[in-house]
């Protein structure tokens, strides 16, 4: 069955495992020889630790031997380049992070090690996570597996290629503004951003601390589930972990949505969504009331001012949390510093690419004296009346269904050369994390042989229903078995 | 508002980024390009609405003022660019 052992999901693999027919040494085995095979095409891996995955493989089918397998144990799975792993490069996309080996693991990194799952490499993703097509990665851009010449979506596009590519059954991926749920919907995969404090940040670059968040890409929501269970949890080590119950997300998977409120905003269907792209968001509404859902319009008025306020929020973080590469304690240093303004002025500019530069430049003039009010507060307030809407809408909804994306992927080099175009990508997904609401993006649709993603946002740890509705769906749809040709 | 070269120049010293003239230039029209963008926040008046600076509402934990982590310098030390007997080795800037 080797040939086809790639398309099994995560959950099948394990099946596979369980009955004996496969081992974890022979799963990664094979993950190893499709990224020598597809890679070179894709660039969806920066590194692959071949030794270090067998390893991990026959341990892990040594601890099933003994009879101690848990859910996870044995799977293969890549992390994004945003997580630190001891002893094994961590980039963060960036030259300034080129040669940078962290001495810790991420919190992410240990409880999936403890879980028993075998990473076996780290996933391309733009640098520092800003951006959203993947082309501002320092190690190269990401080709769609579906078309090679368009965008996976970013920032989590190594990741999401590799998932729809099949090099690796899921992968970690992290969300400021829709990097998860964009590159899933681009992809024709599965991805949630659980609540802010969900995950442990610990150990995760920081890019933006109050819209960060940690998750997973996979091609189920099934497989979503498996993983986030393993991944959350209250962590001392991050300040903002959340110290609420992680419940078992498979468990509930089964739950019925019969009777269960969809909300659909009327400003998530207007100006700027592709006509093609709406229609295959209704289609997947139809199913969902086939299944017994109660669908109704919610108002979230100040959706328009989303992407305004964020890029305002997030540069701001981002120039606080970016002053930490300064050319002393790690990351890229000059040549020959005549002194130490030198250094940190050289060592800057040659270790960020432009969009970074760009964010940084944003954040440090809208924080500067005399324009705090005007920019920073005003964007702090704006993300207050963002958050109240949603807790209204879900005064009479239990899910928020809209796109996830306002067209699907564009062709490489397409958006480049305009900064407010590309930022324009993440319409729908941004106001999840300014709110801190969980979000997740599947497939519903393809559109010129291109995926289409529709979100579903739910209240403040209620990623269970979420999920649930997504595998109800995923039960009566094969939207999710789709797969790129060259598969 | 449209940001002047010479505004680019004194944000990019307040970031610390040095950048050549031509990049100077060209991040004065992006980056107004962006404050065009962000400026559509003035169209909602937002007089009396509290600032949201996180979501949630714990607020930050505290915990006991103890020593929590091993000493773990050399490990910690050992990206750095230069280091020696556990000090980050910069450019002499006492004359």
């Amino acid at each position: 069955m080797s040939t086809e052992l790639h398309t099994l999901t995560l959950a099948g693999m394990q099946s596979a495992m369980q009955a004996g027919e496969v081992s974890s040494r022979e799963l990664v085995d094979h993950s190893l020889q499709r990224i020598e095979a597809v890679n070179p095409e894709i660039n969806a891996f920066l590194q692959v630790d071949t030794d270090g995955a067998r390893q991990a493989a026959d341990a892990a089918d040594a601890v099933r031997s003994a009879g101690h397998a848990g859910p996870l144990t044995g799977l293969p799975m890549a992390h994004k380049d945003i997580f630190c792993t001891e002893g094994l490069k961590t980039t963060c996309g960036s030259r300034m992070l080129e040669n940078f080996v962290a001495p810790y693991n991420a919190t992410v990194v240990d409880r999936l090690n403890q879980a028993g799952m075998v990473m076996v490499g780290k996933a391309n993703m733009d640098e520092f996570a800003m951006g959203s097509s993947n082309e501002n990665s320092y190690f190269g851009a990401v080709g769609n597996p579906w078309n090679p010449e368009f965008v996976p979506g970013g920032s989590s596009g190594g990741s999401a290629a590799a998932v729809a590519a099949r090099l690796v059954p899921a992968a970690t991926a992290t969300d400021t503004g829709g990097s998860i749920r964009q590159p899933a919907a681009f992809c024709g995969i599965t991805g949630i951003k659980p609540t802010y404090g969900r995950v442990s940040r610990y150990g995760m670059i920081a890019f933006a601390s109050s819209l960060d968040q940690g998750g997973v890409v996979a091609a189920t929501a099934e497989d979503c589930a498996l993983m986030l269970t393993a991944m959350s949890g209250f962590d001392e080590r991050d300040s903002t972990s959340a110290d609420v119950a992680v419940p078992d997300f498979s468990a509930g998977l089964n739950e019925s949505i019969k009777g269960l409120r969809i909300g659909l905003p009327a400003q998530y269907f207007g100006n700027g969504l592709d006509a093609a792209v709406g229609d295959a968001v209704h289609a997947a509404v139809k199913e969902l009331e086939a299944l017994g859902a109660i669908v109704s319009e919610v108002e979230l008025p100040n959706q328009h001012l989303c992407i305004p306020a964020y890029y305002v929020v997030a540069p701001a973080e981002a120039s606080s949390n970016l002053s930490r590469f300064d050319g002393v304690r790690f990351g890229h240093r000059c040549d020959n510093p005549a002194d130490l303004e030198d250094l940190y002025k050289r060592s800057r500019g040659e270790g960020f690419g432009a969009e970074v530069v760009r964010r940084i430049m944003i954040g440090t003039y809208t924080l500067s004296t005399g324009y705090y009010d005007a920019y920073y507060k005003k964007a702090q307030q704006i993300r207050r009346l963002i958050s109240d809407d949603f807790d209204k809408a879900f005064e009479s909804v239990d899910v928020v269904l809209g796109p996830t994306t306002p067209t699907t992927a564009f062709k490489r080099g397409a958006k480049t050369d305009d900064p407010v175009a590309m930022y324009l990508n993440d319409l729908y997904t941004v106001s999840a994390n300014l709110s801190g609401l969980p979000g997740l993006s599947m497939p519903c649709g393809l559109v010129d042989g291109l995926p289409v993603g529709v979100q579903l946002v739910g209240r403040a740890f209620d990623e269970a229903r979420i999920l649930s509705v997504a595998h109800q769906f995923q039960q009566v749809t094969d939207w999710h078995q789709k797969m790129p040709a060259s598969v | 508002m449209a940001l002047t070269t010479d505004e680019v120049r004194s944000i990019a010293h307040l970031a610390r980024i040095g950048l050549d003239e031509a990049r100077l230039s060209e991040l004065a029209t992006d980056l107004s390009t962006v404050l065009e963008l962000v400026e559509q926040m003035n169209s909602v008046d937002t007089t009396g609405v509290e600032p949201m600076a996180h979501p949630g509402s714990s607020g930050l934990r505290l915990r006991a003022d103890a020593v929590t982590e091993e000493n773990r310098r050399e490990a910690l030390q050992a990206p750095a660019p230069s280091a020696e007997d556990g000090y980050f080795l910069v450019p002499r800037v006492i004359e």
